[in-house]
């Protein structure tokens, strides 16, 4: 008997030739002492710099597990407490650390605060509350590769970028905003709204605040929802300061039922396991049916409990986005700073786990396939699980998003060590290119199974869906920095 | 700011501004009467008891004690605390292994060791509701539709619906026979959704069931295998309170059947959560377990949406891998459930009241009929809210449960202790008392009252298991 629709489509995202990337870690994960040689894992974009931090204080808070002695009193009204509005302690906690983490500049309503299975289900949540199946919405690129599954697939909701390039450091235009919903009108698709990734995933870059007013204008007078995506707010670790769309609200004619947030804690606090999903928004009829629909992927009571503890007590809130901060900007100013060493330039960004690095020049040819040819290079012989630009809808080949914080810092320097060596081998081969060309074609490591419609101009084609570095792969291990 | 409501409502999707969630209902006022004045032993002894939440509150002091004994259970803990950051970071969509080793090896347990289940076939999802989403989402396309016997739990409307946009079709069993589901209920529903173009893509069955506490025998479960093998539609089985069984006889699980007959078991899929048997709604620990590769396979990819917070997987993980404990648990938490059960059907036998049998769940099925004025909706709506208002019970009126005829209740036993049972027993006892004897005067009086009968499948009724929008921490107070 037949399955679904949804079933049998590959709308999932999982089929693609991204995987390649995983699979060679996967077969051949680099461990400091038991595999020196293996790939290293960069294609994840994990906060695994302060764990210290939380660890600690979870020792001297017993009482925000209701396993320990000291807390085991709670366990059963715990254990027992499904109400869809979530523990008040867990919404209060995660609103105040919301409003911290914009360094108070904004305050939040615990009572808009909805629960989500990940901001993989607080995505996929807030479309089905905007959009019908078929409508669209409108996602500046490059962007993270999962909105295609998150966005879309039970949903059955369209995606149409907006294209944004270097020439400008990848910022999104009012032209490109205007042209992007024209196409739509053009082709009769409805747009209901735009997605934007505030600190944006891939770029590490915060947006402009005159940027965001003017998107927030752009919405209003298109009258579609903004739907902002902030889930690496505390990732910021140097100017210019972060600006969410709940300041700028304040500060420009905008109908608040027009904005939503998606927030979680997987980036912030490194803590994706926990599945922390969370919708904010300002329409209240948003927040009735999200309440609702967030029975279908509730936080764990007793993460919820544990969240709750954690995220009230001031101090250690103060003290940890400082401290995560500073860790984030010391663990860029090393990766950039050895990356520049050797030539290679990556879009100066102050936000976010990773760096968009530019390797335009060390293309053979300035197209797809050049890129995935490079981007096999660096699997197979560099030994780095980095993810292509094109994966994210980058409309320019050449750039890769590469992860730094998932790794501890003897793992960097081995990381850096072997991109200068290989851009080293580069310029020296340089001179000898037609040899290197064809020892590259020859390489029974590349594999272009690719389509090439990735860059028709028309609504992405399925088959191109990157699979998420954020979602698990069909084998991936327990990823985590070897020490 | 001039932005009004008309364009407001214009700007949501349809699933949002539907009634798809099923909580404009007019059961609401249980709840409310409960969330206004909930009964307290000591600060509010004439408040509402809730009945109407089918939890299982018996068998925290087991696994409390356990947990005190099992610090490396949790991440929290000096001794669990190395595991910490391992944990926190995993968000694999296959789950631990530990975890899937120990939610299949506790499902074997629970149906006795007679069938072994693979750990690779377990899909994680958000409680037993986000399961039965996820569940429709492989199996069917929008306006196809599954068949429910009734009276089912209302929850189904919402789970299997709302944002799938795939229909429930009622299979009408009666109080005649028990509520059995017979085959040519089975038929009869099917021929009329042929009948009506509409495309059944499989059928739904909750065993042991929900609001009935009966388990499904021998002849019932082949005959439904026997049918959905021949329409090749596919069988999904809830067996969410697979562990609530008490008394005989034993429960017999759709995996023991497909062992002894003919069947596709590409057809086969089970839902469970540990909210029921282990009492941790909380926990939101839902499980899709498929005999369908495509199935395991692309559900596992969905249950991303809805997977199990790691610090809840890693403690699940410890505690049902200790055979010890399980065993233990399963055979104390059967034991209470009957002791509760005794207690209690032995007070509403002493009262009057009848109940359907039952030997599992967490509920009795209550028949009031001939409390009723009339054999209508409307009665029983009034019969309702006359419990609620004057008996102070918050219980689950049958037709919220799609039941087809009305008169029946269903009412919780085993999420309060056991002062408080007593007082919901003795109030019943003397509501009983009370309203056999006005019914009595009514007759002699020659009263006659003709009330219209009122819908009795309302696609919206509310479900009992879902919040309320002023649920309370909702708990027995003692």
């Amino acid at each position: 008997m037949s399955l679904s629709k949804i079933a049998t489509n590959d709308m999932h995202g999982e089929k693609s030739a991204y995987f390649d990337g995983w699979k060679a870690y996967d077969r051949n994960p680099f461990h400091p002492k038991k595999n020196p040689n293996g790939v290293i894992q960069m294609g994840l974009a994990e906060n695994q710099l302060s764990f210290d931090l939380i660890e600690g204080w979870i020792i001297k808070n017993p009482v925000a597990s209701i396993c320990t002695p000291q807390g085991i009193s709670q366990f059963k009204d715990v254990a027992n407490f499904q109400d869809y509005h979530g523990l008040a302690q867990f919404r209060k906690g995660v609103a105040k650390f919301m409003g911290k983490a914009r360094g108070d500049r904004v305050k939040f309503d615990p009572d808009r605060i909805i629960m989500a299975g990940g901001a993989t289900g607080a995505n996929e949540m807030i479309m089905f509350c905007l959009a019908d199946p078929g409508e669209a919405f409108l996602v500046p690129s490059p962007y993270y590769p999962a909105f295609d599954r998150d966005l879309r697939w039970r949903t059955r909701v369209k995606i149409l970028p907006v294209e944004c390039n270097k020439s400008n450091n990848f910022q999104i235009t009012k032209q490109a905003l205007e042209d992007a919903y024209q196409k739509a009108q053009e082709q009769n698709i409805k747009v209901k709204g735009l997605i934007i990734t505030n600190p944006s995933n891939p770029l590490g870059t915060t947006m402009k605040r005159e940027t965001l007013k003017s998107l927030v204008s752009f919405i209003n007078e298109k009258n579609i929802h903004l739907v902002a995506d902030e889930i690496y707010a505390a990732t910021v670790f140097s100017s210019p300061q972060f600006v969410s769309v709940a300041e700028v609200m304040k500060e420009v004619e905008c109908n608040p039922n027009l904005i939503h947030i998606v927030y979680s804690l997987s980036k912030d606090l490194g803590l994706p396991g926990l599945r922390v999903g969370i919708v904010y928004s300002y329409n209240d009829d948003v927040v009735s049916c999200g309440r609702k629909m967030s029975s279908f992927g509730l936080v764990s009571s007793q993460t919820q409990h544990l969240i709750a503890s954690m995220l009230s007590d001031d101090e250690f809130v103060d003290n940890f986005l400082v401290e995560s901060s500073k860790r984030l900007g010391k663990r860029h100013k090393i990766f950039t700073e050895g990356l520049a060493e050797v030539g290679i330039k990556c879009l100066e960004s102050n936000a976010g786990l990773f760096v968009w690095m530019n390797l335009q020049h060390l293309l053979k040819q300035h197209t797809l396939e050049g890129e995935m040819e490079l981007w096999h290079v660096i699997i197979q012989d560099v030994k780095l699980n980095v993810s292509p630009g094109s994966s994210f809808h980058s409309s320019e080949p050449g750039w890769f998003r590469v992860c730094f914080a998932n790794m501890d810092e003897d793992t960097v320097h081995v990381a850096l060590n072997r991109i200068k060596k290989f851009v080293g081998n580069s310029q020296e081969e340089g001179e000898a290119a037609p040899a290197k060309a064809k020892r590259w074609k020859n390489s029974n490591a590349l594999r272009l199974s690719f389509s090439s419609r990735i860059y028709d101009e028309t609504v992405m084609a399925p088959t191109m869906i990157m699979s998420s570095p954020h979602s698990p792969m069909p084998h991936s291990p327990l990823v985590r920095a070897r020490t | 700011m001039g932005y009004m409501c008309n364009q407001q409502t214009q700007l949501l999707s349809k699933i949002a501004t539907d009634n798809g969630h099923g909580e404009n209902s007019p059961y609401f006022d249980g709840w409310k009467a409960y969330d206004s004045d909930p009964y307290h032993r000591i600060e509010n002894p004439t408040g509402v008891i809730q009945m109407g939440l089918a939890e299982n509150q018996l068998s925290f002091d087991i696994i409390e004690e356990w947990l005190l004994k099992n610090p490396k259970a949790s991440i929290c803990t000096v001794e669990g605390m190395s595991e910490f950051r391992d944990i926190a970071i995993y968000q694999d969509y296959h789950g631990l292994t530990e975890f899937r080793n120990a939610v299949a090896k506790f499902m074997g347990k629970v149906r006795g060791d007679r069938v072994v289940y693979d750990p690779n076939r377990i899909i994680m999802s958000g409680g037993a509701t986000g399961a039965h989403e996820l569940v429709t989402f492989c199996l069917a396309d929008p306006d196809d539709a599954f068949l429910v016997p009734t009276p089912y739990y209302p929850g189904f409307d919402r789970d299997l619906r709302w944002r799938t946009g795939v229909q429930l079709l009622p299979v009408d069993c009666e109080s005649s026979n028990d509520f059995k589901i017979t085959r040519k209920a089975l038929e009869a529903a099917y021929e009329k959704a042929q009948e009506e173009k509409i495309r059944v893509k499989g059928l739904l069955i909750t065993n042991p069931s929900n609001p009935l506490g009966t388990v499904l025998d021998l002849e019932t479960l082949k005959s439904i295998v026997t049918f959905v093998n021949e329409k090749n539609i596919h069988l999904i089985s809830d067996e969410i309170y697979a562990g609530t069984v008490f008394g005989s006889p034993g429960f017999i699980s759709v995996s023991e059947i497909i062992e002894e007959m003919e069947c596709n078991r590409d057809l086969i899929h089970i839902v469970y959560s540990l909210s029921k048997d282990m009492g941790f709604p909380g926990f939101r620990v839902g499980i899709v377990y498929s005999y369908n590769d495509d199935v395991v396979n692309v559900g596992r990819k969905m249950s991303s949406f809805g997977l199990v917070s790691t610090q809840t997987q890693h403690l699940i993980a410890s505690m049902l891998s200790d055979d010890e404990f399980v065993e233990n648990f399963i055979s104390k938490n059967s034991e209470k459930l009957s002791t509760r059960y005794k207690r209690f059907s032995s007070g509403l036998y002493k009262a009057g009241i009848r109940c359907l049998e039952s030997n599992a769940g967490l509920f009795f099925w209550m028949d009031l009929r001939r409390l009723l004025k009339e054999p209508t909706a409307d009665a029983e709506m009034a019969l309702w809210r006359l419990i609620i208002n004057k008996v102070k019970l918050n219980v689950s009126p049958g037709l919220s449960f799609h039941c087809s005829e009305p008169g029946w209740f269903r009412v919780c036993f085993a999420n309060m202790d056991d002062e408080t049972m007593e007082v919901a027993l003795e109030r019943i006892r003397s509501f009983v008392r009370k309203e056999v004897s006005a019914k009595r005067q009514r007759w002699q009086d020659n009263l006659k009252v003709r009330l219209s009968f009122g819908r009795l499948d309302d696609p919206h009724m509310r479900s009992p298991h879902s919040p309320m929008p002023q649920s309370p921490l909702v708990r027995a107070r003692t």
